[in-house]
């Protein structure tokens, strides 16, 4: 049954490569100023990887963005998740930053764009800063819920056999929670995509949003295609790496379910 | 978890500091003279401000206006979303070759951020109502399909085989069968779909509209008008969260009707 997924799958994408022919070049029923034709969208893909476009070449332009979401991501789960599991295992620090979160929750991070670019001007700063926003939010709330959805049982168990408080957060609440975490960690990075190439396009000087930003403002569809692919395949590719990791760190629980 | 449940007292309290501390640094900080007010204007002067602009035009409307506005681009891109969504996901949950045709394309589609479509929107359907709401679709609409379907996937077998057996339509075996079965997951759908499209429909006001919150903002980051850009921000946020709350209402009304039903 895999087998004729694959080959459906396979004629559907097909279908709408020949579709895209079709419609552009072969019949022409949609005008070329609203969609490129393939071969615009290859001249446009060339120029912009060996004369560059917008400043910089095309991987110039995604190393750029592709760099900031590391960055902004690795700093945001590295706030948030601690936070979450404090929440999650400490009544009192639960009581005392919940009403706070809840009233910061439900801006969305976009809405941060605009103080971002006035508190830290155009570059980097302000982008890390939305993407921090972003994600951060993301993986507080699930490693919060991971907390509490452990078994009390276990817990119970570990502290009648007088485990260190230590050892008690990194080898029972942390890894007890951890699938809730990737959880919010997927979250997260999906979040913090979307917002980079927002602040990208209301105002940056490299990368693929000020690509798609540069495409808008020439009126050229073609780019615009090649950003917009640019940015599917990057999404695709961090999401991708995400999932080898929960693999490799989550092994033992997937091993558990069978 | 690391002691007993606090009481509702403690709670409170607890809850009350943290909201003080919060707004006593923020109060303090400009009114101190330690950043100043035109970098982060104090609580007041946000309050202030969401005040003034109920009845002073800024960036050419009011406050209220520039809701209405956004809202009325909300309600049009999400009712898109759901009314296409939703039916594809559930032909793709009931009928096979349906999934299996769309599904390849759909995931493809969904890595690219809704954001991305602006240039795309603003080139087919301009930066008045058109291009916004193709944003806010782009935003809601894989919420819609992804629980849809998830919805006609988890419908018990034994109650289709029942209907089969007793001779059932095809026709009436959506309508009767699995509509109403997949409702919760429909309603859920809807409101990670709301979030989505009010947050898309945010950023395609900061970047291709001339009326709305978003653009009112950006207009305001422009001048250096920091407590209007703020006074936007918590205008988003009490939007966002009353169409949270209308949704997460329903869905529990439709629960609590479905628990009396059964």
């Amino acid at each position: 049954m895999r087998g004729r997924k694959a080959v459906v799958g396979l004629c559907a994408v097909g279908g709408i490569i020949i579709l895209w022919f079709a419609l552009t070049s072969w019949f022409g029923i949609i005008p070329a100023g609203r969609f490129p034709t393939p071969a615009q969208f290859w001249v446009a893909l060339k120029q912009i990887e060996l004369r560059g476009y917008a400043g910089s070449t095309l991987v110039d332009h995604a190393l750029h963005s592709l760099r900031l979401i590391v960055i902004s991501f690795l700093v945001a789960v590295g706030t948030g998740i601690p936070l979450g599991l404090l929440m999650g295992w400490n009544r009192r620090a639960e009581a005392l930053i919940n009403p706070v979160f809840m009233l910061i929750r439900p801006i969305p991070p976009l809405a941060w764009i605009p103080l971002a670019i006035l508190w830290l001007g155009l570059g980097d700063a302000a982008k890390v800063m939305v993407i921090w926003f972003a994600a951060f939010v993301p993986s507080v709330i699930n490693a919060h819920a991971g907390v509490r959805n452990i078994d009390k049982s276990v817990i119970e168990a570990a502290r009648m056999l007088g485990t260190p408080p230590l050892r008690m957060a990194g080898e029972v609440i942390v890894p007890a929670s951890l699938p809730m975490i990737f959880t919010g960690l997927r979250l997260s990075l999906q979040a913090s995509w979307t917002t980079l190439v927002a602040a990208e396009l209301v105002g940056a000087l490299v990368g693929v949003g000020f690509v798609l930003n540069m495409a808008q403002q020439d009126i050229y569809p073609a780019m615009i295609l090649v950003g917009m692919l640019t940015v599917g395949v990057l999404g695709w590719a961090t999401t991708f790496v995400l999932g080898l990791v929960e693999r490799r760190v989550l092994s033992w629980s997937l091993q558990g379910r069978g | 978890m690391d002691s007993a449940p606090l009481t509702l007292g403690q709670t409170l309290r607890l809850g009350l500091i943290g909201l003080f501390v919060f707004f006593g640094i923020w109060l303090l900080l400009p009114t101190a003279g330690l950043v100043p007010p035109s970098f982060l204007p104090s609580p007041i002067a946000v309050a202030e401000r969401v005040a003034t602009l109920t009845t002073e035009p800024f960036a050419g409307a009011t406050l209220p206006a520039h809701i209405a506005y956004s809202f009325t681009r909300f309600i049009a891109g999400f009712a898109l979303a759901a009314l296409i969504g939703i039916p594809l996901g559930l032909m793709m949950g009931w009928f096979r070759l349906v999934d299996e045709i769309v599904s390849p394309i759909f995931d493809g589609l969904r890595f690219i951020a809704p954001i991305a479509w602006v240039p795309f929107a603003a080139l087919w359907f301009g930066t008045g109502i058109g291009g916004p709401v193709m944003i806010i679709f782009a935003g809601a609409f894989p919420p819609c399909v992804i629980n849809a379907y998830r919805g006609a996937r988890q419908v018990d077998r034994r109650l289709v085989e029942a209907a089969e057996m007793l001779g059932t339509g095809h026709f009436r075996m959506i309508v009767d069968i699995l509509l109403p079965a997949s409702v919760p997951s429909l309603v859920a759908g809807l409101r990670v779909a709301a979030g989505l499209g009010w947050q898309s429909l945010v950023g395609a006001e900061l970047i291709v509209a001339s009326t709305g919150v978003g653009f009112m903002m950006v207009q305001a980051q422009a001048n250096v008008a920091t407590s209007t850009v703020m006074a936007g921000m918590v205008a988003i946020g009490i939007v966002g969260l009353a169409i949270d709350m209308a949704l997460r209402w329903t869905e529990a009304s439709i629960r609590r009707h479905r628990g009396l039903d059964g």
